[in-house]
């Protein structure tokens, strides 16, 4: 079967029919929330936990990915996994890293046979491209699963959750103790709809000053000697990149975002942690600046970059998902208007007030994208898995003007393409493509074409900076996709976008 | 009429790719020092082919290797064509300049071009400070580049933030230029770290009269752009002055009066030439 963007949806799931289509003619569907009624909740161990929960064949286990390339948790739990020999367990961890290797040749011996996820990178998105993983992997957004956890549809059985600091009665948060993370917005969902609740945790304390996880939901916790390294959440660069073609793309993102009259007073923004988003949060800076502007709010994950703006008063406050550095922790602890937010709140389609769709613009990257303004941020254009929609798609579909950063040419390979290796948000979504070379706005964006009738920067159709990419990589040759299908990229509202392909044998 | 010229090393194609991205007026694409002996060959085929390829937008300008080397004959012979505008010449003296226009002349002929391919000498040696005139007016040559880092060493003197060691050099050179009408071309700003001192050191240089720089990180431009542009208060001053110009010249007046200061012949110059500026750099 063929969705409306005409990829293939195995079969059992439900085709991709447009951005709003489903979210605007459906309800919210909620499960009740499960409430523990345990009273005794410490354990001496995962072991116990496990025999207390009876944790058998075929449940799902979920966790959250705070701890970023830190976390020690779940490669703790699965270590437990499987030492008792338990098979054909599905996973639903927001993130997988390199830290959790560990996962392959619990992948392979079938300890582990379904995975739903948002973003995933390094050894276990290998094996998985590999076509090692028994059944699909369906990568969510984080939006999207948040939906589909309060939905019922993502059913968790045992959701285990790091948490930096918690007390007996399994009150949680995430600010306190060594391995502080900062904001649990991810494992929200979890905390509230899984049959059961297990904290995790290498700082048991009396008493929390701040409770992010109430005890309400918690069955047990659990002590370990480590949750995690700390200096392992830190995403990817958080300085300004020094790179000459990134900076030109802040620059010209920066001034377009001006012209569009984006920047003025109360407005609000969402970028990553890149260097090349840190550049053009600083280029936008300036403008604000000069011409004496404060922003509302800067949402998703945070880093220092955005703590310095708020402490210096041009952000009022911050809505954070996740931090993506130790500074954003600090901040998160001790900034009153730096507030967390649950996965649902940041960007779940069906939530009121959802932050997301108040949004003036994102700022977003691509691995690809193509003519119609689809975007590949899952696979390289190998169909390596390298990552994944995580809030790509979602900010994308709530925010006024959705805006993809790149260069044209990465490692000699053009990004744009005549078609995507993967598609994982859709075209319609994406408003606004900057380049070094020049920049292509979506020609559904009438109203963004006409602001810019008079700009001297190098706005060009889309198809001429394909042409010009071309002039330096040539034509690439198509690359061989295999016909297996091994993952599905599900869309924030549950349908089929695209599906995933084994690597191809080269 | 130029305000920033970039350094790109002959030998790195994916800096080469980029040549016109950051808007520099012109790239300065480099066979001499940016390039180990080892890699002169691979360095001017990769450059020929290239230029072969892709027309740039902008003035396209080749560092050759010294007339004192082995090299520049092949340089010349690979690289002169109508896909460049301009030789940059190190460690330039009259006698070479001479015998690089017989040069380009015979091989102008022989390719059939069609242009007349500039040379911007590099004022590098003592002695070419005290020859600054004679190669200001040598055939060819549309500007004049400092290049304080060798001429340093031949002074045996050490480079300073501050720059006194070339205060005489740089004013030599912006006087010499603005004689013979051709571009007076500052040293390039070493620390590419080091956004401030970039700004003082091209505010110091456009003090003295030179009027472009030479930039070696392409994150340099903006800000040397920004310095050797017209501002946008002498724009529109500028343009008052030539709006009050044209209506003195209506109302049959040789001299006339702007905000109570009389305005004459070297004002009213002064404007047009900042006019002709911003409007070669697309500032109005």
């Amino acid at each position: 079967m063929k969705n409306v963007l005409n990829r293939f949806v195995p079969r059992g799931y439900i085709p991709f029919q447009g951005s709003k289509t489903i979210i605007n003619s459906s309800k919210r569907k909620l499960i009740p929330e499960v409430y523990t009624s345990n009273a005794n909740k410490l354990c001496g161990s995962l072991a116990e936990v496990f025999d207390k929960l009876n944790i058998t064949d075929g449940m799902t286990l979920s966790f959250h990915h705070h701890l970023r390339n830190g976390d020690y948790c779940l490669n703790m739990v699965m270590q437990e996994a499987s030492k008792r020999g338990i098979k054909n367990l599905t996973l639903a961890p927001s993130s997988l890293f390199p830290v959790h290797a560990p996962l392959v040749p619990l992948i392979e011996n079938q300890t582990v046979t379904k995975i739903y996820t948002n973003y995933l990178n390094g050894p276990v998105a290998k094996a998985i491209s590999e076509g090692k993983l028994k059944e699909l992997l369906v990568m969510q957004t984080h939006g999207g699963r948040a939906r589909a956890i309060e939905a019922g549809e993502l059913s968790i059985d045992v959701a285990f959750v790091a948490a930096p600091a918690a007390d007996k009665k399994g009150n949680a948060n995430g600010v306190d103790g060594p391995s502080a993370c900062g904001a649990l917005g991810y494992a929200i969902p979890d905390v509230k709809y899984a049959k059961k609740v297990v904290i995790i945790t290498d700082n048991l304390v009396e008493n929390l000053d701040y409770i992010e996880i109430d005890e309400k939901y918690v069955d047990y916790v659990v002590v370990v000697d480590k949750i995690g390294e700390q200096s392992g959440i830190v995403s990817g660069t958080t300085k300004i990149t020094r790179d000459p073609v990134a900076l030109k793309i802040a620059r010209n993102t920066a001034q377009l975002l001006n012209e569009l009259g984006l920047i003025k007073n109360g407005f609000s923004l969402q970028t990553g942690a890149g260097g090349t988003s840190l550049a053009v949060a600083s280029e936008v800076k300036k403008i604000m600046l000069e011409k004496n502007i404060t922003a509302s709010f800067a949402s998703g994950g945070i880093t220092a970059y955005f703590v310095e703006m708020l402490e210096a008063g041009l952000i009022n406050e911050l809505w954070d998902v996740q931090c993506f550095d130790l500074e954003a922790v600090r901040s998160y602890k001790v900034n009153k208007k730096h507030y967390g937010m649950s996965s649902s709140k940041y960007a779940n389609p069906y939530e009121e007030d959802v932050v997301v769709n108040k949004l003036d613009f994102v700022i977003l990257g691509a691995t690809e994208i193509d003519l119609n303004f689809n975007v590949n941020v899952t696979t390289d254009s190998k169909g390596l898995l390298i990552g994944g929609s995580g809030g790509h798609s979602d900010t994308a579909a709530g925010a006024n003007v959705t805006i993809i950063t790149t260069p044209l040419i990465k490692s000699r390979i053009p990004i744009i393409k005549e078609e995507l290796t993967t598609i994982s948000t859709p075209g319609e979504d994406v408003d606004v493509l900057v380049t070094e070379r020049g920049i292509a706005i979506n020609p559904k964006r009438t109203d963004l074409l006409d602001k810019l009738q008079n700009s001297k920067l190098n706005i060009l159709p889309i198809e001429q900076l394909l042409e010009i990419s071309y002039q330096y990589t040539g034509i690439p040759e198509p690359i061989k996709k295999s016909d297996k299908v091994i993952g599905v990229v599900e869309y924030r509202d549950g349908t089929i976008i695209d599906s995933i392909y084994k690597l191809g044998e080269d | 009429m130029r305000r920033s010229l970039l350094f790109i090393p002959g030998n790195n194609p994916a800096m080469l790719q980029n040549a016109d991205v950051f808007e520099s007026d012109a790239v300065i694409i480099d066979l001499e020092d940016a390039v180990s002996i080892s890699e002169k060959d691979s360095a001017r085929n990769l450059v020929k082919n290239f230029l072969n390829s892709y027309r740039l937008p902008i003035e396209v300008i080749i560092r050759i290797n010294g007339m004192d080397t082995d090299f520049y004959q092949a340089d010349l012979e690979a690289i002169v064509s109508n896909n460049i505008d301009t030789i940059l010449l190190p460690k330039a003296n009259p006698r070479d300049l001479i015998k690089l226009d017989q040069i380009l002349s015979k091989i102008e002929q022989k390719n059939g071009l069609t242009k007349k391919i500039g040379v911007i000498p590099i004022i590098e040696l003592a002695s070419s400070i005290l020859d600054v005139r004679e190669i200001a007016t040598s055939p060819r040559v549309n500007g004049l580049l400092l290049g304080a880092e060798d001429l340093s060493s031949d002074l045996e003197v050490s480079r300073t933030l501050a720059g006194d060691e070339i205060f005489y050099a740089r004013s030599m050179i912006a006087i010499s230029c603005r004689a013979y009408n051709i571009d007076a071309i500052d040293t390039p700003f070493t620390d590419v770290r080091n956004e401030e001192g970039l700004l003082a050191d091209s505010q110091k240089a456009r003090g003295l009269g030179m009027n472009a720089k030479a930039c070696i990180h392409p994150n340099q431009i903006d800000i040397v752009n920004k310095i050797f542009s017209p501002s946008k208060e002498q724009i529109e001053q500028a343009l008052r002055i030539l709006k009050a110009f044209e209506n003195a010249q209506k109302e049959g007046k040789g001299v006339f009066s702007l905000d109570g200061k009389m305005v004459d012949k070297p004002i009213i110059e002064r404007a047009k030439k900042t006019i002709d500026k911003a409007k070669r750099f697309g500032l109005i």
